[in-house]
This record gives structure tokens, C-alpha cells and sequence, in this order.
């Protein structure tokens, strides 16, 4: 008897709850997709991309109605989806010239879309309050004088220069052989690793000098400052095991593949056309990065505020 | 007195000349110090390194034109991916048509309750209720769903293929033999080396997260089963046998249900080893928790990074304990039965016809409460521990960590080579030597030498604080039930928590060093060690245990005396756990300063030119994993017998 009973009770609760159930699914239509299609956007693990890729995706959807289908994906995944027809466009490159030349001379997947507007540095970098303290740690020539301070647990009797996450081109082997000084290369292996470097740095008045580079939203938190080094000539570093120079200036540019550039369509008009500034890509990562907003929210926020440069990324199309 | 005499005196000779070896090595290292090391810098190639390259770019040019790759990989591709498009159609991702997947959380948490009911009993089924509500809370629903159908899919395939293949293993002593290399291959090769090889195969999607989790998972089901079959008492087949039964029948009647407790705790290790691929798959755009724990730890996001990796343990926690209690068999009255599916049936009509029942009420939630906490956590530790941890970091650096790695990494090879070999064959005879000096071979090989011991220095260095961790809670485990019930579930968390998470806080404790690299890898593998541990001093029978405090022990003698070497089975498997869970942590501390052979295989993953030698560092993971695996073993063996 006391099964039926259960059995009743649960019919007749659900038949109750069913009466009263609320809004049905499907009760509001979504809108419909364009003639845009759809767009694979790559996008690779740092928050400047983020923040280009954030901008592009909510203009795409929002202005041209495509059906835009992020990817996140490392630099050489990115890359090698242009082959094989799953990713549309990279856009923020830094060099690169390894896969530049796989893919856009060798395979021919790939092709250039231009510049971002957004300058890059790679560097050596120090906190500011090391800057501020001995000023002359800016410059590559006074390193030596100070190796005994940014000794290490890892470094032996050497200083140490943090290097972080292997994605970048890091020649600071070779400078520190070539330049004569007195540090070992110590492979933190992670851009977390070194953000957590200078901000312990930072906050406890520690001794690092690290590898690291701009844009980057961690500048927006600490200005870190760069640490002369003899200054870059072209060809400099042509031969990898004898420079002695600076990193360039990275001019970060769109890479796209082949099949949608040849398309032409309004999506690839946009990615063409899409340049902005520093600045620009440092707020939105600042509201991504401090504000912890949502890409997509951030993006908006952006876009309302500088209708004119969008407009003129849609202008041509 | 003769025969008491002799092991006596056999035990010091051995030692003796293992004291020998060691000295004549410190003295050769004194004379020959950084001589024939093989160094490599960290940009520097070797031929060897080349030729993988250029072969994986071929690959990757002819891609297109390939009929390889045109009938074959992209079959099985298509295949997993609507495999695994449909699971999620069913509970993750908005489908046909519908802003909303097919059932939605109310559904799914009915059906989770149900299933938990008619395996594991009332208990488990309240756990799974309140563990799936939980999630939702978090404000997680919809990424928790797209890692349980990435979880569930590869966990069907790798027991579809898994299963029969472990039972062939179990049945065929040729078999066994050919599988196991492959599986010890499978199960320490670094996931980095081949996940962008996965999408140049299998494109970038579910399938080749699938397949990437697959190939880890897989091998503890086929192990498992293997084991479970081999271990039915052969006289049971024999009288199977004996009764005119077939090969098919003694199989299907005998066999099968006799091992198929173990077989069940195989399943729950290849979910456990599939949830653990959960962050790593992120990195090849796997859906689910492991893309919010990625991406917030681009922002150093602890707090979010806390609650996604929170998800995945209750996730862990939910089906280990569900699979462990399936292993017993019960039956449910016929009232519960139909009942729970009758509200189950309800629960999901309404979760596909309502929207209060499909997605998950974003009103209530706890995820935010979760965040602040864990940020508040993290902070306050990285603000007040430092002070002592970085004293501890340094000592134990300049004490175990320098000397040992000094001692590998700058003796000339053919020494160092020399000195292991002549270990091996002490402890356990010609066939390890044969191994060792093998796998010596190839660590030469990849050019990779001297990082090869840099990482093993580390990886010893873990392994021994592992031990000790293993055996200070594992007895304390043991001995009591409370401590067991309380610490059991901060184990499973350590080992399903991924490591991201947590190595933020620990960078700040102990900086981008080697020593905050073993940190990582004791996380991990401690758990394993302590519970085998644990489960060993448990397994001593009582009445010893009552006769040794009987005869006026103290705990501490008891413990030493009785329990200890009576758990010496555990504590080997233990060791030899121990080591393997630390060696699949190398490439994670590549990514917290230990450099070596973990960086890499990181470097390789993200640079072309690398590619190669990253491979190559794989390569010598796998053969440090297969050289300590063998000799640990054939210690083990001498040391039990």
C-alpha cells in the first residue's frame, strides 16, 4: 500500500508543479545569422589578444550578424589551423617569423592582414622601486656591479635573469654570453611565474630582473622599467648565437588564412581594417584583466565609447 | 646457529658494496667534475632534434593530400565528434533548435540521483543530489556539463576498446607482455608533446580532446581488467574447465563475474585519469571547466581558477564514490525503483519543456562567496607565509636538492651511467641491469642527457619527501578511522585539483624555482602514496596489532616494530606510485622554474623550432618513468620475498 501511496504522491506533485509551471522553452525566438557566415577566431592565452579578439567578435556579431565561433588555442595550434580550415584569423602576432615562414612562404595557408596599430617591446625588465632606488640598474653596462644581489637559489653564485613563458623569441642566452655578464638564465617557464616575480619584487623591495614585454596588463598594476641594452640595429640579430643587441620593436599584425582572405567577405574586411592603438588595447584589457568584466562586456563598453574608430573599420567593407 | 648467522652477515656485504660504489663515485666526480656531461643549451639542437621537425612539418604539409589522413583519421574524427556533439546536445549545449540543451538541470540532476540510487544506495544518491545541485550553485552549470560529456564520452570509448583489450591481456601472457610498454608509454608520455600533433590529425575540436584524454585514460582500465582476470584462482578456471565449460563460457560465466569488482575500480580509475586531463585539454579548446581555470589564470585570477578546479573535485569526489559503491552488488525494492524513475521521468519532461528547470537559476548562487574566499585565502598566504617559507625553500635546496643534482648532472655520463647499472644489478640481478643500461642508451640518445638528471635529482628529491608524507599520515590514517574520514577528501582533492590552481600560491611562496617544482609534484602524488599506505597498515590483522600492545608496546614500538614491516607490500607500491605520479608532474613544474626536461617539453609545445627536442624530452620522461618503474619493482620483490 505505502508504494502506491508514494507513487500518487509524486504524480500528483508533478502534475501540481505542472500547472503552475512558468515560461516555456522556445517561447522567444533568437534572431537570425546574416551573410556573414560564420568566423573561427583564434584566440590565443594573453589578455592583450583577449582584448583585440574581444573588440573584433563583438563588432562582427553585433554590426554584421556573423556566427562567430571563438578558438582558444596556442600561437603554433592557431597557426596550423589555418591549413586545415579551423581557424579564420590570428590577430595579434608578435613576429613569429618561424611560422611566418611555414605557413605563408612554405604551405601558402597563410597571408598577413596587416598591423594591429599595437606596438610591441620585449625586454629586461626591473620594479619600480629597484629603478627608483638605483637608477643605474637601467643600464645593461651596470649589471655586473649588481649580479650579487639578484643571486638566487637557482642562479648559484651568478645573478639571475628570469626568463617566463617559452611562447616569445628569447635570445637572453646569447646576450648574456655576449655581453659578458655575470648571470645565469633561470627558466621560470610561465608568464604566471613571472608575474608573480615582480610582484612579490615589488611588494617585499626583492631583486629581480626578468624577460618581459609590452603591451601587458601586469604594467597597468606596476610599471615596471626596461633596462637599456645596446640598442638594436637591423640584422643584428640575424645569427642567433652571436647577439648583442636589443630585441626589436615588434610591429603585431593580423595573420589570416588563405581561404578567407580569397573569400573577401565582410569578416574579412573587418579583420583588414581593424587597427587601434596601445592605449586603446590596454583599456579593454584593463577592464578584462582588473575589472574582471566579461570579454564581450568589456568590448561594448569600448565600443560605445569610440563609435568613430569602429565606423571606420566598417566603412570600407 | 650457522643458518641464523648467514643473512646476517649477507645484508652488511651488500651494503657495503653499494658504499663502495657510492664512494668510488664521489671520489671520479671530485677528479672528473663537469667533464662529459652532455650539456644542451636551452636554444640548442641536435640532429636528432632536426630530423623531428622537418618529419612533422611533412606531416603537416601533406595534410591535405594525405589518403591517410583523408579516409582514415578524419573516419574516426567525425565519429568522436558527434559522439561526443550529441552528449552534449543532450545536457550541455543549447540543440536543435532550442536555446537550451535537451535536459536541463533538473533532468540531469534526477538522473544522476537515480543512477547513484540503483548502483550505490541512498547515501551515495544524496551525495550526487547535493554534489550536481552544487555545481549549478557555482554558477558553473553549463561549463560542468561540457566537462562531464567530454569526461563521459572518453571514458565509454577508452572501456569500449579498453575492456576487451584487458581481458585479451589477462587471458594471453604474449599479449600482456606486448601491451605493457605501450601502456607505460601511453601513460607517462608528457600530454604537451602530442596535443599539437592531436590537431594536426584530428583537427581542433572535440575529437582531439577526446583522444587526447583517451590516451591517458585508457591504460588504468586496461591494466586493471588484465590484473583482475589474471588474479581469479586458477582452480576455480580449472574446474570450470574440468566441467566440459568452453573457453567462451569459462570467460563469460566464470571469469568475468568473478573479476568484476576489480574491473569496476579500473572504471573509476580512467574517470579519475579523464578528470585530471580536464585543464590540459583546454589548451586545444576542449569545452568546459578547464577553459575558465586556463583563462583566469591569465589574470592571475586565483579566485575564479579556485571555483572552476572546486567543480572538477566535486565532479571527482561524486563518481569515485559512485563507482566504488557499485562494486558491491545490491538490489532495491521494486517501490524505490519505480518510484525514483517515475520523478526522475518528471523531473526531466519538465527540464525540457520549462525554463525554471533547464537552465540553472542564476539568483541563487555560492560561486561569488567561493571566489572572495579563495582570493582572501590566497592573499593572506602569500602575504604573511613567505618569511618562513623561502628559509625552508633555501635549506632544503642547498641540502638535498644542489648536492644530489651536482653529483648527476656533473659527473661524465658513462659514470653516472656506470653507477646506476651497477645498482640495478645488485638489486635485483642481470634483467634490470639489461633494462637500466637500455634505457641509459636512449637518454643519450635524445641529446637530452644532462637534463635527464637534473630532473632526476628533482624527481628523487619528491619522491623521498613523498615517502615520508606517506608514511606520517598514511600510518595515522591507518590507525585511525576519524583522521580517515576527515583527510580522505582533501587526498582526493590534491589529486583531481589541477595543479594551475594552485601554483600561483605556491610561485608566491617558494618563487619560480626547482624546489617550488617538487612542491607540485608532492600535491600530487603524496595523496596516492598515503592512501596505498593507509590501506597497507589497515590490512595488518588486528590480532597482531592486539598482541604486540598486549605484550606492553608502546604506539610508537607497535608502529615501528609490527605494522611497518608488516605493510612493507604497501610501502614498496607505494614508492613506486609515488615516483610515477611525480614524473607525470615534471612538465607542470617546467611551468614553475624547474627547467630541465619539463621546460622542454613546455618549449616545444609552444615553439616550432623546438618542436623536436621537446619531443626528445618526452622521449626521456617515458624512459626515466620505465627505468625507475623496473628497478623500484625488482626492489620491491627482493624486499617482500
Amino acid at each position: 500500500m505505502a508504494r502506491h501511496s508514494v507513487l500518487g504522491a509524486v504524480l500528483v506533485g508533478a502534475l501540481a508543479l505542472a500547472g503552475c509551471g512558468g515560461a516555456k522553452v522556445g517561447d522567444s525566438a533568437s534572431g537570425a545569422a546574416g551573410d556573414c557566415g560564420t568566423f573561427n577566431l583564434a584566440v590565443n592565452p594573453w589578455v592583450g589578444y583577449e582584448a583585440n579578439a574581444a573588440v573584433l567578435a563583438y563588432v562582427a556579431e553585433k554590426e554584421l550578424k556573423c556566427k562567430v565561433t571563438k578558438k582558444e588555442l596556442k600561437e603554433e595550434v592557431a597557426w596550423q589551423g589555418f591549413g586545415t580550415g579551423e581557424v579564420d584569423a590570428v590577430v595579434e602576432n608578435w613576429g613569429h617569423d618561424d611560422l611566418r615562414k611555414k605557413y605563408i612562404d612554405e604551405q601558402k595557408t597563410a597571408v598577413s592582414a596587416g598591423s594591429t596599430g599595437v606596438k610591441g617591446q620585449i625586454g629586461w625588465y626591473v620594479p619600480p622601486w629597484l629603478a627608483k632606488e638605483h637608477p643605474d640598474v637601467l643600464d645593461w653596462n651596470n649589471l655586473n656591479k649588481y649580479a650579487d644581489q639578484f643571486k638566487s637559489s637557482e642562479s648559484g653564485d651568478k645573478g639571475q635573469l628570469l626568463d617566463g613563458d617559452p611562447s616569445f623569441v628569447t635570445n637572453d642566452e646569447a646576450l648574456v654570453k655576449n655581453l659578458n655578464l655575470n648571470y645565469k638564465v633561470v627558466y621560470g617557464g610561465s608568464e604566471t611565474a613571472l608575474i608573480q616575480a615582480f610582484r612579490q619584487a615589488e611588494k617585499d623591495k626583492k631583486w629581480v630582473i626578468g624577460y618581459f614585454y609590452s603591451p601587458q596588463w601586469l604594467l597597468n598594476e606596476i610599471k615596471l622599467e626596461k633596462v637599456k641594452l645596446p640598442e638594436y640595429k637591423a640584422g643584428c640579430d640575424a645569427d642567433a648565437e652571436k647577439v648583442a643587441c636589443d630585441y626589436p620593436d615588434y610591429d603585431l599584425d593580423k595573420i589570416v588564412s588563405k581561404k578567407f582572405a580569397d573569400t573577401n567577405g565582410p569578416a574579412f574586411q573587418l579583420v583588414k581594417n581593424f587597427k587601434w592603438t596601445n592605449e586603446d588595447q590596454n583599456t579593454v584589457a584593463k577592464y578584462i584583466a582588473e575589472d574582471k568584466m566579461k570579454p564581450e562586456d568589456a568590448a561594448k563598453k569600448w565600443v560605445e565609447a569610440n563609435g568613430g574608430k569602429v565606423k571606420a573599420w566598417l566603412a570600407k567593407a | 646457529m650457522v643458518a641464523v648467522a648467514v643473512p646476517r652477515r649477507q645484508i652488511p656485504r651488500k651494503a657495503l658494496i653499494v658504499g663502495g660504489i657510492v664512494l668510488a663515485w664521489l671520489a671520479l666526480w671530485l677528479v672528473f667534475r663537469n667533464v662529459g656531461t652532455l650539456a644542451l643549451d636551452a636554444s640548442e639542437l641536435t640532429p636528432l632534434h632536426r630530423w623531428v621537425n622537418s618529419v612533422n612539418d611533412a606531416v603537416g604539409a601533406s595534410r591535405n593530400s594525405n589518403p591517410v589522413f583523408l579516409y582514415f583519421f578524419n573516419e574516426i574524427r567525425l565519429v568522436i565528434d558527434e559522439f561526443v556533439r550529441f552528449v552534449q546536445a543532450l545536457i550541455a549545449q543549447p540543440s536543435f533548435g532550442r536555446p537550451v540543451p535537451v535536459i536541463g538541470w533538473l533532468g540531469v540532476v534526477a538522473i544522476a540521483g537515480f543512477v547513484s540510487l540503483a548502483v550505490a544506495g541512498w547515501r551515495v544518491a544524496l551525495l550526487s543530489v547535493a554534489g550536481f545541485v552544487f555545481l549549478g550553485l557555482q554558477g558553473l552549470w553549463q561549463e560542468s556539463m561540457d566537462t562531464l560529456s567530454l569526461t563521459l564520452a572518453a571514458v565509454v570509448i577508452a572501456l569500449l576498446f579498453g575492456i576487451p583489450l584487458g581481458i585479451w591481456a589477462g587471458l594471453s601472457d604474449r599479449a600482456n607482455r606486448v601491451m605493457t610498454p605501450v601502456l607505460d608509454f601511453m601513460q607517462t608520455m608528457p600530454t604537451f608533446v602530442y596535443l599539437a600533433p592531436l590537431t594536426l590529425f584530428f583537427l581542433i575540436g572535440p575529437a582531439s580532446a577526446t583522444i587526447a584524454t583517451l590516451i591517458y585514460a585508457a591504460p588504468p582500465a586496461i591494466r586493471i581488467t588484465a590484473h583482475a582476470i589474471r588474479s581469479v584462482p586458477h582452480n576455480t578456471v580449472e574446474a570450470s574447465e574440468s566441467l566440459g565449460a568452453t573457453r567462451k563460457q569459462t570467460l563469460l560465466k566464470v571469469l568475468l563475474p568473478s573479476a568484476r569488482k576489480t574491473i569496476v575500480l579500473g572504471v573509476n580509475q580512467t574517470i579519475m585519469a579523464a578528470l585530471s586531463m580536464v585543464t590540459i585539454a583546454a589548451l586545444i579548446d576542449a569545452p568546459g571547466l578547464g577553459k575558465t581555470v586556463v583563462k583566469a589564470l591569465q589574470t592571475l585570477d586565483v579566485g575564479t581558477a579556485f571555483n572552476a578546479g572546486l567543480a572538477i573535485v566535486v565532479l571527482a569526489i561524486v563518481l569515485d564514490r559512485v563507482t566504488t559503491a557499485a562494486t558491491e552488488r545490491r538490489t532495491l525494492p521494486r517501490w524505490a525503483l519505480f518510484g525514483g524513475l517515475g520523478v526522475t521521468g518528471v523531473a526531466v519532461y519538465f527540464s525540457y519543456t520549462y525554463l525554471w528547470a533547464a537552465e540553472f537559476p542564476s539568483e541563487v548562487e555560492i560561486g561569488s562567496s567561493i571566489r572572495q574566499g579563495a582570493t582572501a585565502a590566497t592573499e593572506w598566504v602569500q602575504d604573511s607565509l613567505p618569511v618562513i617559507t623561502n628559509g625552508f625553500k633555501d635549506f632544503v635546496t642547498s641540502v638535498l636538492i644542489n648536492p644530489l643534482q651536482a653529483l648527476l648532472a656533473e659527473s661524465p655520463w658513462f659514470l653516472v651511467a656506470l653507477v646506476i647499472v651497477a645498482l640495478s644489478f645488485l638489486i635485483g640481478g642481470v634483467k634490470p641491469a639489461v633494462v637500466s643500461a637500455a634505457c641509459l642508451g636512449v637518454l643519450v640518445a635524445t641529446g637530452l642527457w644532462q637534463d635527464a638528471m637534473i630532473t632526476l635529482a628533482s624527481t628523487l628529491v619528491a619522491t623521498i619527501l613523498v615517502m615520508i608524507l606517506g608514511v606520517v599520515v598514511g600510518v595515522w590514517m591507518g590507525r585511525s578511522r576519524r583522521a580517515d574520514r576527515f583527510i580522505r577528501p582533501v587526498l582526493d582533492a590534491g589529486q583531481v585539483m589541477p595543479a594551475f590552481v594552485y601554483l600561483v600560491p605556491i610561485l608566491a611562496l617558494f618563487s619560480a624555482t626547482r624546489f617550488t617544482a617538487i612542491i607540485a609534484a608532492v600535491v600530487f602524488a603524496a595523496p596516492v602514496a598515503i592512501k596505498i599506505i593507509a590501506d597497507g597498515i589497515r590490512g595488518v590483522s588486528p590480532a597482531t596489532v592486539e598482541a604486540s600492545t598486549a605484550l606492553g608496546s608502546s604506539s610508537w614500538q607497535t608502529i615501528v616494530k609490527v605494522q611497518l614491516p608488516m605493510a612493507r607490500r604497501a610501502l614498496t607500491l607505494a614508492a613506486n606510485q609515488g615516483l610515477i605520479y611525480v614524473l607525470s608532474m615534471v612538465v607542470v613544474g617546467g611551468l614553475v622554474g624547474a627547467g630541465a626536461l619539463g621546460y622542454d617539453v613546455v618549449a616545444g609545445f609552444s615553439q616550432g623550432q623546438l618542436y623536436g627536442k621537446g619531443l626528445a624530452a618526452g622521449v626521456a620522461i617515458v624512459v626515466l618513468g620505465v627505468m625507475l618503474d623496473r628497478l623500484t619493482q625488482a626492489a620491491a620483490k627482493r624486499w617482500t620475498n
